[in-house]
């Protein structure tokens, strides 16, 4: 079994209407047994920006204490948040720091930008990007997935996913996604967790799930 | 890879090893059945998975092979139900040639016996063979490197260090049928809850003097919050930050 799905995860990030949503699973095992189900995937960067770690569990803490050390600098330096296009350029380049010993982890990042026009994008674990939504290019996918359950994500999103979404339609498709698609997946799940970002306020929303 | 058989020699081929891989279906499992004071409890979840994916959500791991026998599926799912089959067809030969009904130490050495015969070819079966002959109840653990055990209580499976520790906390001889059905489901449930490759549904069956009944099928989905009603911690939260 590969190192990527030691502890099961499951990771999406959908683009609506002058908002996006990120939601993750809430399990944590090792291998098929099943440690904790209110572990914590979605880290919070600053108020409009968010990332989600699949992947090993220990590296994507590390990761995320590493990514909160340069945003930290970043803000001292510059005197404001990064914006999301930059911060993923950061991650990417920490990343390939670690090229030929990588951290075993698939980030998804989320969030709103200056004029507030959402972003999201994945990469892989050496920082390949793979955006997904250009601003002025338009793009059949505004959705992105990762962790052991992203091949369901892809069937569930590539159907539920419509354009422009506002956000209680956006929350809605976000988490009946990740709950469709958890459910084929023998590591994630027991639950979920989903934030929806607008410009002027933050959701965050705890999901029941089957506990199976 | 070399497998000796009776003298002869056996070579499997880089297709036959490819074929014997993906045929080890199903192999996640969380089974259990227990002998009391009125009878045997058979039960089960309902998962089939390969590798991490969910391919169903509804298997049938608890095999009717008579009135009055049950026998459990853990292993290879193709196996299992056709040598329980193989099983069945032998136990009705028996009871047409001899005028009743075959023993549980009986038809549990039939398959042990030709599950030795097959040893080292690649078959996956772990089984418990369940049920109420003229001895009273029987039950035997079958399993397919031959080996074959007598006893009051197993379980069998990925889940089953899960489903061990509920059934030995909870067990008691003298419990009554809806008690021991209550201890067997609550184990299933929380070998589904704890081990990924179990889930679905918690089949119970009850053999007894008059053969066997099923008592309940239920969604392990709805059974965590049956179990655990007021956890607050997974209610739906509203936290609004910002």
């Amino acid at each position: 079994m590969s190192i990527f799905e030691y502890n099961g995860s499951a990771i999406v990030a959908m683009v609506g209407k002058n908002c996006f949503a990120i939601a993750s699973d809430r399990r944590l095992g090792v291998q098929l047994q099943t440690v904790a189900t209110d572990f914590q995937r979605i880290y919070k960067i600053h108020d409009k920006l968010y990332i989600g770690l699949a992947g090993l569990a220990t590296d994507a803490q590390t990761l995320h204490q590493r990514l909160v050390f340069r945003h930290n600098l970043y803000q001292l330096r510059e005197e404001r948040n990064m914006k999301p296009e930059t911060f993923a350029s950061l991650v990417s380049a920490v990343l390939y720091e670690k090229r030929f010993g990588p951290y075993f982890c698939q980030p998804v990042i989320a969030g709103l930008g200056e004029k507030d026009e959402p972003f999201i994008c994945t990469m892989d674990s050496i920082g390949a990007n793979e955006n997904a939504n250009v601003i002025g290019i338009e793009l059949a996918k505004d959705f992105v997935v990762g962790g052991t359950a992203s091949e369901s994500l892809y069937g569930a999103c590539e159907s539920m996913y419509k354009p422009n979404m506002e956000p209680d339609e956006l929350f809605e498709t976000i988490s009946q996604a990740l709950l469709a698609s958890v459910d084929r997946d023998c590591l994630s799940g027991w639950g979920g967790h989903v934030i929806v970002v607008t410009p002027t306020e933050v959701t965050e929303r705890k999901l029941k799930g089957r506990m199976d | 890879m070399t497998i000796f058989v009776g003298g002869f020699v056996f070579q499997f081929d880089g297709f036959q090893k490819k074929a014997a891989e993906t045929m080890k279906h199903a192999h996640g499992t969380t089974t259990l059945a227990f002998i009391f004071k009125e009878g045997v409890i058979v039960a089960a979840d309902s998962r089939a998975s390969m590798g991490g994916y969910i391919s169903s959500q509804s298997v049938k791991k608890i095999i009717e092979i008579n009135p009055y026998m049950l026998g459990t599926m853990a292993g290879g799912a193709a196996d299992c139900q056709f040598w329980h089959r193989n099983l069945g067809i032998k136990c009705r030969l028996h009871e047409l040639a001899n005028k009743r009904r075959i023993s549980v130490t009986g038809a549990s050495k039939l398959l042990a016996n030709i599950l030795y015969s097959y040893r080292g070819m690649g078959l996956s079966i772990g089984t418990m063979i369940a049920g109420w002959d003229e001895t009273g109840p029987g039950l035997y653990y079958v399993d397919s490197e031959g080996g074959r055990l007598k006893g009051k209580r197993f379980s069998v499976g990925s889940g089953s260090p899960y489903a061990y520790g509920v059934l030995d906390d909870g067990y008691r001889f003298d419990m009554s049928v809806e008690e021991a059905a209550e201890l067997a489901r609550r184990a299933i449930y929380h070998a589904t809850f704890r081990d990924g490759a179990s889930g679905g549904v918690a089949s119970v069956y009850y053999v007894g003097p008059d053969g066997w009944k099923k008592l309940s099928g239920d969604d392990v989905g709805e059974l965590h919050y049956k179990y655990y009603p007021a956890v607050v911690e997974q209610e739906m939260a509203e936290v609004t930050i910002a």
